[in-house]
């Protein structure tokens, strides 16, 4: 630590050359804080607290495919199961085609196995009473300036009414949050009564479109799901049930391999990042041979000369390192704040900042050793004579 | 306008600067910078690299955008409308009862074939779950029941091995790029579809979106899905492109059903619309950040070689070389190393990233399998932000070594 003073001139002794290769290191830590909050949002979905002890089950065709209702009764019965819910997709868009909504029909219970969805009591009362009640996000709230008591038309992409009309008419009665700032992107749903579903539509109902069940030991999770399977096994609506979390996994993966393609572009940053401030650190070590050899005849041992060097290099990663990731934070709260939380962008947190930490230092030993060694290795006279 | 002519500087400054070769003073000043850059390969390589990196990553994302967009747009054509139920904008969200199938063949814009039956084929969409390979999980993959004239609208699509299914029966034939993503799509193997076993019994490859279907007979398909007589879509061959608008009036005229007509060309466009977009952003904003990376470290290159050149720069101001011939030998030894770093990002993505193939998740629900292009287009666009960045890293430098006062630069060790 006595050095810092020492270490700091000596990486500012060519301030233009240094202030470049910050700029560079800036550029390069701006991209890993942006591109891993992408990869961080696509890798979260489906991991959170709750989720480790809900069960879905879907039909084992496919997920479009869906399930008969009485199918409830039966998982309720597993043992181990201690809540059963079901879901009905409905999609539709509000005004445009391209407000396309992540639209639910639900039973009155549905809220109850998602305690992570925050709705007073008096609003969820109301869902129950309102056939034409919905319960959207605040997010999605905010985004089309819904209010509680609003009638909000929206789109029917899939399910007509029995009439043939397209436009389902629905109640706000509830806004409901997400307090963990990783699960925003939740707060983009609309739910609605599946009995309005299931008495309006014009084919699909009666139905479920999948199952959701919460069981009483996540440890038993294996068990109780193999239970529920074994209900239709070799029946005509074969079910698949597995857990919530690798059941969105395996939904997520189909998209992209995106740690693949933010694997690939972190690579080639990376690569060009140590080759470049690598270059820096070879031209100051070079230039300031003489200087070295003058710390070595006043009694630095070789190990202080290599520290110093490196830790030159480390310092140099770091401070670039800390600024492009602070404008990376800064970028990403931005764009969450501009576009909603609906973006797959998770704000750069503590997580983050640990893996960024690790990577400035690691890259700057790697660009540091060789300068190092050249450092320690040097032969005084030598040095000081210029040869 | 304005875009088109900042896209065309890079090109029109570059080919100024290489012009200005033609002068004498400025052709044997850039030698000499030349002729010394082996001695500072080290410095120059940061360039190169630096260069390369950006390139070779926004070639290779607009690559994959170019590839999704092609892949899908060449699955429709102008001549071809497809109808599907009001309100719905894909197949699978679509349903169309059977009376409605027949009627929309006998409009009077639909082509008819030799045999004087119109060529309409109604369609059905179904979703199954196969597991990809190399990998634990599975994934939907398109099912598309077809009748006889899903062969007449779709005239790219050919036989690889084994042969047609048999109306009828059991049978499956596996897209091409499906067979590659899929387990149990070899020919002979078999497939629970609807909790039934289906056989393949043949490949097949249009080069476009439907291969990456499994196509069988659309009443057996119904069948096992308990889709009754209904069908997804309908998709006619339009006597003329003209006809659309027609064709459109007569089906909205109908109070039998409601229903919306579009060419293929136009559905499958829309489909490709959102994820092209996100991608070439995506790609952009990657490109853009890490060019100020490199345009930095180019600076950081550039301004270490016009140090060390500060003596013999300075010697041939002396000797009576302007200001410009300086300036610009220093651009031009940038713009080489800008070039090669360009030719080199572009040389590895159009290696590594030409044909990749890849899967996303399409509007149908279900699994499009698609190939990265790397076109000649990219590859100038890719060349093009080398160029630029090699002007902006190489101009301040280039300024600094012509402004060097020349007694003092004399006077450098």
């Amino acid at each position: 630590m006595k050095y810092l003073s020492l270490i700091w001139s000596t990486l500012f002794r060519r301030k233009t050359r240094t202030l470049f290769t910050i700029f560079s290191v800036i550029a390069a830590f701006l991209l890993f804080g942006l591109l891993d909050s992408v990869r961080g949002a696509f890798a979260n979905v489906g991991h959170n607290v709750a989720g480790a002890s809900r069960l879905i089950t879907i039909s084992k065709q496919s997920l479009v495919v869906s399930l008969p209702t009485s199918l409830l009764m039966r998982i309720q019965a597993v043992p181990g199961v201690s809540a059963v819910t079901y879901a009905n997709w409905f999609g539709g868009y509000y005004q445009e085609p391209k407000n396309q909504l992540v639209t639910e029909a639900v039973p009155q219970n549905y809220f109850t196995l998602y305690p992570e969805f925050v709705l007073p009591a008096a609003e969820l009362r109301s869902f129950h009473d309102v056939r034409t009640g919905a319960i959207v996000g605040q997010s999605l709230a905010q985004r089309f300036n819904w209010k509680l008591g609003d009638k909000i038309p929206i789109q029917a992409t899939i399910f007509p009414q029995k009439g043939g009309s397209n436009t389902w008419m629905f109640d706000i009665v509830g806004i409901y949050h997400v307090s963990d700032p990783n699960l925003k992107a939740e707060e983009n749903q609309l739910y609605f009564n599946w009995d309005y579903f299931d008495q309006a539509t014009q084919f699909g109902g009666g139905t479920a479109g999948w199952y959701i069940e919460r069981v009483a030991q996540p440890k038993q999770a294996d068990r109780v799901a193999r239970a529920i399977d074994a209900i239709s096994a070799n029946s005509d609506h074969e079910t698949k049930t597995q857990s919530e979390d690798a059941f969105t996994a395996a939904f997520v993966s189909q998209f992209a391999d995106i740690g693949l393609i933010v694997g690939s572009i972190m690579g080639a940053v990376f690569f060009t990042l140590i080759l470049l401030t690598g270059n820096t650190m070879a031209q100051a070590v070079r230039e300031r041979i003489p200087e070295l050899a003058i710390l070595k005849t006043i009694g630095f041992s070789n190990r202080s000369v290599l520290s110093l060097v490196l830790a030159e290099s480390v310092l140099l990663l770091a401070i670039g390192g800390a600024v492009g990731l602070a404008i990376a934070a800064v970028a990403v709260s931005g764009i969450r704040a501009k576009l909603g939380p609906q973006i797959p962008m998770l704000p750069v947190g503590t997580q983050a900042w640990l893996r960024g930490v690790a990577l400035m230092i690691a890259i700057g030993l790697v660009v540091g050793a060789l300068p190092a060694r050249r450092g320690m290795r040097l032969r005084i006279v030598d040095a000081l004579s210029g040869r | 306008m304005l875009m088109k002519v900042l896209g065309w500087l890079p090109w029109i400054l570059t080919a100024a600067v290489l012009l200005a070769c033609a002068n004498g003073q400025v052709r044997s000043v850039a030698q000499v910078g030349i002729s010394t850059l082996r001695q500072r390969l080290g410095a120059a390589s940061v360039v190169v690299v630096g260069i390369a990196g950006v390139v070779g990553v926004l070639v290779a994302l607009l690559a994959m955008a170019q590839g999704f967009q092609a892949t899908l747009q060449e699955t429709g054509s102008n001549d071809t409308a497809i109808v599907l139920r009001s309100g719905s904008q894909t197949e699978i969200n679509s349903a169309l009862d059977h009376a409605a199938t027949v009627v929309i063949g006998d409009e009077p814009q639909v082509q008819h074939d030799a045999q004087g039956r119109p060529i309409a084929s109604p369609e059905l969409v179904v979703v199954a779950s196969l597991p990809k390979k190399g990998s634990s999980t599975d994934a939907n993959v398109e099912v598309r029941g077809i009748g006889q004239d899903a062969w007449a609208l779709r005239t790219r699509v050919r036989m690889v091995s084994g042969r047609r299914f048999t109306p009828g029966l059991r049978e499956l034939i596996v897209g091409a790029r499906a067979a590659k993503e899929f387990e149990h799509t070899e020919l002979g193997s078999k497939i629970d579809l609807g909790g039934q076993p289906w056989t393949v019994v043949g490949v097949f490859d249009s080069g476009d979106e439907h291969d990456s279907e499994l196509w069988g007979d659309a009443d057996v398909v119904a069948s096992a899905y308990r889709r009754g007589d209904g069908r997804n879509s309908v998709t006619v061959r339009l006597k003329s492109p003209q006809q659309l608008d027609a064709f459109k009036a007569a089906l909205a005229s109908d109070p039998r059903f409601k229903v919306d007509a579009s060419t293929t060309l136009d559905y499958y466009s829309r489909q490709s619309d959102l994820l092209t977009r996100t991608i070439r952003i995506l790609g952009t904003t990657v490109a853009i950040i890490m060019a100020i990376g490199a345009i930095f470290g180019a600076l950081n290159t550039m301004y270490a070689a016009v140090a060390s050149r500060t003596r013999e720069i300075a010697t041939l101001r002396a000797m009576g070389f302007r200001g410009g011939p300086v300036v610009v030998s220093v651009l031009i030894e940038t713009l080489l190393l800008a070039i090669a770093g360009g030719v080199i990002g572009a040389v590895i993505a159009w290696a590594l990233f030409d044909h990749y193939t890849a899967s996303t998740l399409g509007a149908n629900f279900s699994q499009v399998v698609f190939e990265f292009r790397v076109t000649p287009a990219l590859l100038a666009g890719g060349l093009k932000w080398a160029l630029a960045i090699g002007l902006v890293g190489g101009l301040f430098p280039a300024l600094r070594a012509a402004r060097m006062p020349v007694t003092e630069g004399l006077r450098e060790l």
